[in-house]
């Protein structure tokens, strides 16, 4: 690929104890580009997408072998801290996950936790999080309300706030919309494509219309695998593999 | 009606009665107690030290040392209980060591109380030779104490759902940050539902504190002499209509059942209110 490698995997291959569920993958993922990870439920789209911050660490049993490099460096090499990996790599969750707690308190949780405590600063990070993740207008007056009076589009833009306000590089996205209602989808699309001005973006999605509505790239997998990664016109308009065409024409998934 | 139907009906009266069950026999004892004992209960009944021999004596040392013996038991277990409780949660890993802790609580548990006083007085009575004192029996309440804390903070604590443990995580906290400020915080409640069962069962243990703490008080309400002997109102209730000589002996007893419940109430309102409080500023409004 011509484009600059953010993260570059490299025969990464990921098991669940004895299953093996990514097969040897290979992909470089471009700067300030929005790439999209497609495929039929369980053919391991989201579990690449959760190797990317080590969120996988957290499975039992799961080991990974191979490797990913952030700006050339092994994420997965020893003397990586995880905490300061996933600092650098946001991740916005499937279903909104805000803390029960207000939403100035949601948004300042990094924020507080990388040691920061001034007022002034928390405050402005807090303005500026929010206005990045377009949301500022709708709360600026009730940031001391619970966050789980939001709407479920409302509560996902906060978390994509809150993954801003410990200025991230890279943001991963598992399914952000799959849980939202389609004019909160179009919010959150419309998000994206303002972040990739920011920030490299890495989504999985069961829509392939958001795919290609949203994405510079798409990778196609299937059972583990890796069947078809390219840029996201070619690849829906001239899909090089046969899987590839059945899948985004529907054929199954 | 259809078979389904009538079960269905019949499925909820059977329901409804046992939730009335439940109220009335609640609704009757709490009547008799209270209908009984409150006309004793007098400010010179609270505050005066108790008689041995002559009508008339108050069980103020006693209500002083309820909530004395109970506050040291939860200070000395809450610590050791949650933090178990939180480690089996969160950071037990499958093993021997997990299951021998998990075995060691349920044994624990299934101590009778009266045991766990033998114990206590073998150890602190004679062994340490310090004679019946607070400090003894509210080191052995928190035996009592500690097995329910630890499955009540672990329970609670595997409740919370996994998607704010991730959310955290995912945002470059530390295993304990993530535990102290997204995954306690919000167990905390049901943690305090677990200390007010904890303390409910402290404040009105008998077998425990008759072998450890004693039947005798200190003449001074508020004396807060951790060798004292320490009599409570349980204990009193106890001794009064076995063992002892004061001629009101049925007065006393009715006063203090009484001021017992009340007791309990007060020591749940002043663990809760401070609860909703405290959650009310963090939930925000």
């Amino acid at each position: 690929m011509a484009e600059q490698a953010r993260i570059s995997a490299q025969n990464l291959d990921l098991y669940y104890g004895a299953f093996r569920a990514l097969r040897s993958i290979s992909l470089d993922i471009a700067e300030h580009r929005v790439t999209a990870l497609i495929g039929p439920s369980g053919c391991g789209k989201s579990s690449f997408l959760r190797t990317l911050n080590r969120m996988n660490d957290l499975v039992q049993g799961a080991r990974v072998q191979g490797k990913i490099l952030l700006d050339g460096k092994d994420i997965y090499a020893p003397d990586v801290d995880v905490v300061l990996l996933r600092k650098r790599i946001g991740m916005v969750f499937q279903r909104p996950n805000p803390f029960p707690m207000s939403i100035y308190d949601n948004v300042a949780y990094g924020p507080r936790i990388h040691g920061e405590s001034n007022k002034r600063v928390l405050d402005e990070l807090v303005e500026s999080s929010l206005k990045g993740a377009a949301l500022w207008d709708e709360v600026k007056d009730r940031l001391s309300k619970s966050a789980l009076g939001l709407s479920g589009g409302q509560q996902q833009r906060l978390c994509i706030a809150r993954s801003l306000a410990v200025k991230p590089e890279v943001l991963l996205m598992d399914e952000p919309a799959s849980a939202l209602d389609p004019i909160s989808t179009s919010k959150i699309e419309d998000l994206i494509r303002d972040l990739r001005e920011t920030y490299t973006i890495v989504i999985v999605t069961h829509n392939m219309q958001q795919a290609a509505r949203i994405s510079d790239f798409t990778a196609f997998f299937l059972s583990g695998e890796l069947v078809e990664y390219g840029s996201t016109g070619a690849m829906f308009t001239n899909p090089k593999d046969q899987r590839t065409e059945d899948y985004i024409t529907g054929r199954f998934g | 009606m259809s078979r389904a139907r009538v079960f269905d009906r019949l499925a909820t009266l059977l329901l409804w009665a046992a939730g009335l069950g439940t109220l009335v026999i609640l609704a009757a004892f709490l009547i008799r107690i209270l209908g009984q004992g409150l006309p004793y209960i007098t400010w010179d009944f609270l505050t005066t030290r108790s008689q041995a021999m002559k009508a008339g004596g108050g069980v103020g040392s006693q209500l002083f040392n309820t909530f004395y013996l109970t506050g040291l038991s939860l200070l000395f277990s809450l610590p050791i209980g949650v933090g178990a409780g939180v480690y089996m949660a969160e950071y037990a890993k499958p093993g021997r060591f997990t299951d021998l802790v998990r075995l060691s609580v349920e044994a624990l548990a299934s101590v009778p109380s009266i045991v766990l006083g033998l114990f206590g007085m073998i150890l602190f009575v004679n062994t340490m030779g310090w004679g019946f004192t607070i400090i003894g029996g509210a080191l052995t309440l928190s035996l009592l104490n500690l097995p329910t804390l630890v499955r009540v903070t672990e329970e609670t604590m595997r409740s919370v759902p996994a998607i704010y443990r991730e959310g955290s995580l995912a945002l470059g906290a530390t295993r304990w940050q993530t535990v102290s400020k997204a995954v306690l915080p919000s167990a905390l409640p049901g943690i305090l539902t677990g200390v007010t069962l904890v303390a409910g069962r402290a404040i009105g243990e008998t077998a425990i504190l008759i072998y450890t703490a004693g039947v005798t008080a200190s003449r001074h309400m508020g004396d807060l002499n951790l060798f004292n002997a320490g009599e409570t109102l349980a204990v009193r209730i106890w001794y009064v209509k076995s063992e002892g000589l004061v001629p009101d002996a049925d007065a006393i007893a009715a006063g203090t059942s009484a001021l017992l419940l009340i007791v309990v109430l007060v020591f749940n309102l002043a663990l809760a209110l401070p609860l909703y409080l405290w959650q009310k500023k963090r939930m925000g409004r």
